[in-house]
């Protein structure tokens, strides 16, 4: 590795383009600029000329910004693909996401499922990106924190002339400053918080030199925050799962080992009332007809003190009672359970008359639990109903003459209901569906009146647990000091220099040269130091 | 020692540092779904349910014998069709060792009970009510079948109806003790 040695003493780094100490021009473009670009000191900030072994080659892409820049463009069109279609998350969860893109969009949606844009956040590719990011950040940033803090580290007072020259605030004089010149000077630098250093009649007065390294702050919080997001996927760290919960019933609440249950005592939609409530909601009340206030699940959470094995029962002890609504979720134990969803009004219970047809005399009265249904009902005086079929979800009569049901869910149950009388004590059998009654095995002389329903509500929480918010938080913090740390303090450099009977002034500041030049007015002003002069533009 | 020996040192080890981390990333986030999944092989999770005559049926209790066990419901037409191959097996293969245990998800006692009388079912059935034993299977589409072997461990998984008696000879034969 060949170092490079500049004319002033000082040891550089191959591949340094203006000297670390005394600023002089290394490289024959440098040399031929007109000013120079001052970005990382022009420090060594990539050793491209190492390119021999495959961990360099590997080093020097991801040092590139170029890359890293593409690597961002990439990640960005490919989140706004993203957007054109819905992610699996959102279409109908009883289709396959295979057919589902083809069949709604065509050929388009089937390369869309095919790359993976349907599910984007868990594709390989996408993952890939981001993780390229990731790695583009931190090599980036190493190669460049660390030659500028060295050059910054190193810089002499007595920069070189040519170095002064091309700076972009340059000023030279004949002239013999006075020493008290200088004290004035320096006093006013004092007083504007510059540091000062001297060496034999030169001076460099500096100031913010810690807001150069905001970017650098700003990608670690970058960093925290990819490996939090990165932890998310690991086992235990993130739970994202879906309770749906009938009114009166304990379930198990998922993601928590069976460690704790729930009930759902009763779920409430309250809507905005045009006599209660504040008169501002009445226009907005008359216009869309009702707005909802109020979603609510009055819940209780108990813990097994078992834990036993699946299926076995639970020794429930209370923990608390809640009321869960939007945005007040009921937190425990690091889980917290939101109100998310609702079904309103599934059917629960069914009750029937059993009547005479000629008489409309009624013999009795049968509650159906659609969950739990009787063998038979009891009416008494000889009377009785029993249920020989139960059919949730009717479907029509199935090619074996059988009566189908879809689904376990009573959305449109039926019965095959067996009705005892003392006029027939060997039964009629009569199917009972709604609005529909048919008497397959002859007319029947008692019949089974609908006389009304019960139904409940259905609750959807969402149970969350997120054990990479506090690592998120922090990166997102460390995120705003650098940023803070760059945009609100600029790195300000004042150099002076006495060269054979010439003065030579010249400035340089990271961002906003506006306040640079005001500030460097009125610190000269009033003294024989000229004041540099913009040389760009 | 050489700087640029260093250099490449330095640099080798950051890279690992990144390659791991983005290694661990994508094996985390690609397993992220089959992690809850069972795979033939794992232990047969162990349950306890009540079997419809009211007796306590827990899978490890089994130990030492085959276990066909099936998910079924009473609303899915594929699992009407399995059901008399295994009520014909069941009886062949319980002097062989091997035991049928269905567990119903989704119906009702009542439903349960009038499907076994119809179909004339002498193996023992149990109500999953809770559905704790389908999420602990991760079961969703109907029926699933579990071959278990007499060290507990499943042999094979079968997803969907079992149209062949023979299909269902060879799950018996596998799990033989």
């Amino acid at each position: 590795m060949a170092k490079v040695k500049c004319e002033c003493g000082h040891v550089n780094p191959h591949g340094t383009i203006l000297c670390e100490s005394c600023g002089r021009a290394l490289t024959e473009e440098a040399q031929k600029e007109k000013l120079h670009d001052m970005r990382y000191e022009g420090s060594a900030r990539r050793s491209q000329t190492y390119n021999k072994t495959i961990i360099d080659k590997i080093w020097n892409f991801f040092s590139s910004v170029k890359v890293g820049i593409w690597l961002i463009v990439l990640t960005l069109i490919a989140s706004s693909i993203g957007t054109i279609f819905p992610q699996k998350l959102f279409i109908p969860n009883n289709v396959s996401p295979e057919t589902y893109y083809e069949e709604t969009y065509g050929t388009a949606g089937k390369i869309y499922y095919t790359l993976g844009f349907h599910d984007l956040y868990n594709s390989i590719w996408f993952i890939g990106l981001i993780a390229a990011i990731g790695v583009s950040l931190v090599i980036c940033s190493l190669d460049r924190v660390i030659p500028l803090y060295r050059a910054l580290k190193n810089q002499r007072v007595a920069r070189h002339g040519s170095f002064m020259k091309k700076q972009r605030l340059f000023a030279l004089k004949e002239e013999k400053l006075q020493p008290e010149e200088i004290e004035k000077v320096k006093e006013k630098l004092k007083s504007k918080r510059y540091h000062i250093r001297e060496e034999d009649g030169s001076l460099l007065a500096e100031k913010g030199r810690f807001s150069r390294w905001g970017p650098y702050v700003n990608h670690i919080g970058l960093i925290i925050f990819l490996i939090g997001a990165m932890l998310r996927s690991s086992e235990g760290m993130y739970t994202d799962e879906m309770l749906w919960i009938r009114e009166g019933e304990t379930l198990e609440i998922p993601g928590t080992q069976g460690e704790f249950y729930l009930k759902n005592e009763k779920f409430t939609i309250e809507n905005y009332d045009k006599e209660k409530d504040p008169e501002v909601f009445k226009e907005a009340l008359e216009r869309t007809g009702g707005v909802v206030k109020n979603y609510q699940t009055d819940a209780v959470l108990y813990r097994d003190e078992n834990r036993d094995l699946p299926g076995a029962k639970p020794k429930l002890v209370k923990v608390k009672e809640e009321k869960i609504r939007v945005n007040e979720p009921l937190k425990f134990d690091k889980f917290a359970l939101y109100q998310d969803s609702y079904s309103k009004d599934e059917m629960k219970a069914m009750e029937f008359a059993l009547a005479n047809k000629e008489t409309q005399k009624e013999a009795g009265r049968v509650k159906v639990d659609l969950f739990n249904p009787k063998d038979t009902y009891d009416l008494g005086n000889g009377y009785k109903v029993e249920i020989v079929g139960y059919y949730p979800d009717y479907d029509g009569i199935g090619s074996d003459g059988e009566p189908k049901t879809k689904s376990p869910l009573p959305n449109n149950p039926a019965f095959l209901f067996k009705m005892f009388s003392p006029e027939h004590p060997k039964g009629e059998i009569s199917f009972t569906a709604i609005r529909q009654t048919l008497e397959p095995v002859g007319e029947t002389d008692y019949k089974m009146e609908f006389r009304g329903i019960e139904t409940r509500n259905i609750s959807a929480l969402t149970v969350r647990k997120d054990l990479t918010l506090w690592i998120l938080g922090i990166g997102g913090a460390i995120f705003m000091i650098g940023v803070i740390q760059g945009a609100y303090w600029n790195h300000r450099r004042l150099w002076i220099r006495q060269i054979d009977g010439e003065v030579y002034v010249a400035a340089h500041t990271n961002k906003n040269w506006h306040g640079l030049k005001r500030e460097i007015n009125s610190v000269l002003e009033g003294t024989a130091i000229p004041v540099p002069e913009d040389q760009q533009g | 020692m050489n700087k640029k020996k260093k250099r490449l040192i330095v640099r080798s080890i950051i890279l690992a540092v990144l390659a791991l981390a983005v290694g661990y990333t994508f094996y985390s986030n690609l397993t992220k779904e089959e992690r809850h999944n069972l795979r033939k092989g794992d232990e047969a999770p162990d349950f306890v349910l009540t079997d419809l005559a009211g007796e306590t049926r827990q899978l490890s209790d089994y130990k030492g014998k085959g276990v066909f066990l099936n998910f079924w419901g009473s609303w899915c037409d594929p699992c009407k069709k399995e059901m008399p191959h295994m009520e014909k097996l069941a009886k062949e293969y319980k002097s062989q060792g091997v035991e049928v245990l269905a567990v119903n998800v989704g119906d009702s006692e009542l439903q349960t009970k009038k499907f076994a009388k119809q179909y004339g079912l002498t193996f023992p059935i149990a109500i999953d009510s809770t559905k704790e034993v389908q999420d602990a299977y991760n079961i969703t589409p109907l029926p699933a079948t579990f071959m278990i072997s007499p060290d507990g461990k499943i042999e094979e998984i079968v997803i969907g109806g079992l149209v062949k008696e023979e299909q269902v000879r060879t799950l018996f034969d596998k799990v033989k003790p």
